[in-house]
């Protein structure tokens, strides 16, 4: 579960996030939508105890991210954007690391990293260093390294981003599976995406949300009954400022 | 604390991915030797001990540690590794110690690496091993020092390059605060306690007081508290910029 209440966040001037509060429960998929700039990179950073917010707070599973950061950060799995790892280690020595971190040996560590690689399918490639990877690869790292403890909550900044059709396909599959008893919340810029596999679609702008419904609900508010239609009504009323704040 | 060995092999290991740990202690150890023989005299001097090899000592690593320093942390920002790092349930004194004592660690073993000189001179006379042994841990002591200042300074910054150049002429600083150069500069205006106070902070001083043959607990206590200073002044910095 995680509970955002009245999250601010301001970089010089331009405020990021503003006042932002989101409830987002277990069995819940929520796509998290907006322009580049709109404020869900930084949400999630906030989110997930990278960036201190101005204002407001974060509760991760009922630990607070700023007080109680360890114990949230433990049962949180997170893909940031971009997905970074350690490009001189191969996808087994970053799992193993990352087994370490979270408190896993032995047979549990080796369980859950065959869980991992097999979820983000990542066996062909176990043994290369990830900066030789593709970007494809890459990003499946970083998704096998935020599911590796099975965290009762998902922040995945763009999984899919950079996978061909038949990647995104597999991603969204892994996701969808997961989705049972996880709270899981993606970003991303596909609508399509949303539409697969989210069963409540949040669409922020300058920091705001704009709409929270579910995608059919959302696209039925249109004319001609599509997502992408209104995700451009709700975003575009003032391009040029979220264009310079971008 | 169990989360400080994963910290701590990652950094380690990561030394030894690339080139950098080979070309290190090649580099080290041959200017160790360039130093020793050539401008030190070894043989010349007729004398049995290593005081003109530890006498080189801090300046081979003014300019050494802060090579081996400048990554720790600019390399993770600007790779974005730091947002993974930060958000990894990790205690950030364990994330910041175990990447300290893991530079730390690389540097001990490159120092360990020059045992060849001490098999030599021990196989020309009979020298002191107990002043060549408190000279290994008062060389140790110091690069432990130079590296956290080396650390603090890598957390500021995204780039290599400025890491690297600021540590340098900040270990400089640390390295001769005995000496007029700095001494001078205070001596005009500042009461003689402040002066004082600023020459003890001497790394020159505390060393060779160590290779003497003396290890005394206030230049051990000396080194450490510089290092716990330092890497503190590391996680605040770290933390600070958690709030953008």
């Amino acid at each position: 579960m995680i509970e955002i209440q009245n999250l601010t966040k301001r970089f010089g001037p331009v405020a990021a996030v503003s006042d932002l509060s989101l409830t987002v429960r277990p069995g819940e998929v929520l796509g998290f939508l907006g322009p580049n700039g709109a404020g869900k990179s930084t949400t999630m950073k906030m989110a997930t105890g990278y960036l201190a917010p101005d204002q407001g707070t974060v509760r991760i599973c009922g630990h607070d991210i700023v007080s109680d950061t360890i114990a949230a950060q433990q049962r949180l799995g997170y893909l940031p954007e971009g997905a970074p790892a350690y490009g001189e280690m191969t996808p087994r020595e970053f799992l193993h690391f990352i087994a370490g971190v979270r408190n896993l040996s032995g047979a549990a560590a080796r369980a859950a990293m065959e869980h991992a690689i097999a979820g983000a399918e990542l066996g062909a490639v176990l043994d290369q260093p990830i900066e030789t990877l593709s970007k494809g690869f890459r990003r499946r790292v970083g998704l096998a390294q935020a599911i590796l403890h099975d965290p009762d909550v998902l922040v995945l900044d763009e999984p899919t981003d950079g996978l061909d059709p038949n990647q995104k396909h597999a991603v969204r599959g892994l996701i969808r599976g997961m989705a049972k008893d996880k709270t899981i919340v993606i970003s991303t810029h596909l609508l399509e995406e949303v539409e697969a596999i989210c069963t409540r679609a949040v669409i922020i702008d300058q920091g705001r949300i704009v709409a929270d419904a579910t995608p059919a609900e959302l696209a039925a508010r249109s004319a001609n009954g599509r997502l992408d239609e209104v995700f451009r009504q709700l975003t575009t009323r003032d391009t040029a400022v979220t264009g310079a704040a971008a | 604390m169990s989360l400080l060995w994963p910290v701590f092999k990652r950094e380690f290991n990561s030394y030894f991915a690339t080139p950098l740990a080979f070309v290190f202690i090649v580099i080290f150890l041959f200017a160790m030797g360039a130093f020793t023989f050539y401008l030190g005299h070894f043989y010349d001097n007729g004398v049995a001990d290593l005081s003109v090899f530890f006498g080189y000592h801090p300046w081979l690593y003014l300019f050494l540690v802060p090579a081996l320093a400048m990554r720790l942390w600019a390399e993770e920002r600007r790779s974005g590794t730091m947002e993974l790092l930060l958000t990894l349930p990790i205690p950030l004194w364990a994330t910041v110690l175990g990447k300290f004592l893991a530079a730390w660690a690389f540097a001990g073993l490159a120092l360990i690496l020059t045992f060849p000189i001490w098999i030599t001179v021990n196989y020309l006379g009979s020298p002191d091993n107990g002043v060549i042994l408190a000279s290994y841990i008062g060389s140790f002591l110091m690069a432990g020092a130079y590296l956290s200042i080396g650390a603090c300074v890598s957390s500021a910054t995204s780039n290599q390059v400025i890491a690297f150049i600021i540590s340098v002429v900040a270990c400089f600083l640390f390295t001769i605060s005995g000496a007029p150069l700095v001494l001078d500069a205070f001596r005009s205006w500042a009461p003689l306690p402040l002066v004082e106070a600023v020459s003890s902070f001497s790394f020159l001083m505390h060393f060779s007081a160590i290779t003497s043959g003396v290890i005394d607990l206030r230049d051990v206590i000396f080194f450490f508290s510089l290092i716990g200073l330092f890497l503190y002044a590391n996680m605040l910095i770290v933390d600070l910029r958690k709030s953008g």
